[in-house]
């Protein structure tokens, strides 16, 4: 398997005041099915993505929330939260929907320059 | 790496984001990011801290187009498009910050 | 080397459907290989026929087209985010074709580098 390349996502935008969380996710569930080497990156307002509590019935968009805890089931573990986006927004890890590593800025800037192919939307 | 930015610095995070997290590298001014390559605005200090750990270039007919291609900072490194083809030729990866 | 081009957003709306294209133009001449240009998002946008751009104004639909025919540039348009926003087989420009989401993956997986354009 020489093909296996490193993907790295990276989310930096909120979700529902634009499409681009979403259909990053619908990237990162068919990526899961070339067998490579997936990691997902919340950085800035990306993290709010991955806020608990997500009720989007009053705006009448489907909550695609739930989907990040389905990412386990894809083989997809590797969720890394950059520590300062997160506390600069008021939020800990227990305010997340699903399990993450948490990364100071400098440990994330090392992984992204170890990356193959980064993925941003 | 090779670090894209296309959005202005003084209306949007990326490029803060980027010299936050990126420990070094390539940083190549796009777009409505060329802003940043320029002197006199708010934001020239901080460009000025970031080239002492980054080599910045900017897209020349993007500051031409806006009409900027005399204010570029002392040290920022012009490119045309095939110069931006070949930043991505010498570095082994690169990242859009959208 | 071999190129893989990601366009997020559509035409005339926000420039990086014309950096990417200026882009592929510029590694083309310098002899590198662009193997495809996916498009995403509104990105999809870029593949309509029924674009009309004013006479002096650059047709960037048909840019793209000629991209494909003379270097053969292989336009793929994601069929999920195109249905969402009505481009169909039908109202698909010539050069184009419609395909699903691995495309762009396998793009990031067989090619050199893969650059995004987006907001």
């Amino acid at each position: 398997m020489s093909d296996v390349k490193k993907f790295m996502f990276v989310n930096r935008k909120a979700p529902y005041g634009t499409i681009y969380a979403l259909e990053s996710l619908e990237v990162v569930l068919i990526t899961a099915a070339f067998d490579q080497d997936v990691s997902l990156v919340f950085l800035d307002d990306g993290v709010y993505q991955l806020k608990k509590g997500q009720q989007t019935k009053g705006i009448e968009t489907k909550n695609f929330s739930p989907a990040y805890r389905a990412l386990e089931g894809y083989d997809i573990e590797k969720l890394y939260v950059e520590k300062e986006s997160m506390e600069a927004r008021g939020l800990s890890e227990e305010d997340l929907l699903v399990d993450v590593t948490v990364l100071g800025r400098a440990e994330m800037g090392e992984l992204m320059d170890q990356q193959d192919v980064v993925l941003s939307f | 790496m090779l670090h894209i930015i296309n959005k202005s610095p003084l209306m949007n995070s990326a490029l803060d984001s980027c010299l936050r997290v990126a420990p070094s590298g390539d940083i190549l001014l796009i777009e409505d990011a060329v802003y940043a390559a320029t002197t006199g605005n708010a934001f020239e200090s901080k460009m000025q801290e970031a080239m002492k750990r980054f080599k910045i270039h900017v897209l020349q007919p993007d500051l031409e187009a806006r009409g900027l291609g005399d204010r570029i900072i002392a040290g920022i490194m012009p490119v045309d498009y095939g110069g931006f083809v070949e930043l991505t030729t010498t570095n082994n990866n690169c990242q859009s910050w959208l | 080397m071999k190129y893989g081009i990601v366009v997020n957003e559509g035409p005339y709306q926000h420039q990086s459907s014309d950096s990417a294209y200026l882009f592929c133009k510029a590694a083309i001449e310098k002899g590198h290989e662009v193997w495809r240009v996916f498009f995403y998002h509104d990105g999809v946008n870029n593949a309509s026929k029924l674009t009309e751009p004013p006479q002096d104004d650059r047709h960037i639909v048909n840019r793209w087209g000629k991209l494909n025919e003379e270097h053969g540039v292989d336009l793929v348009v994601c069929v999920a985010a195109a249905l969402r926003r009505g481009i169909k087989e039908e109202n698909l420009a010539k050069g184009f074709r419609i395909s699903g989401l691995g495309q762009m993956v396998e793009a990031g997986v067989k090619t050199d580098r893969l650059i995004v354009f987006g907001d």
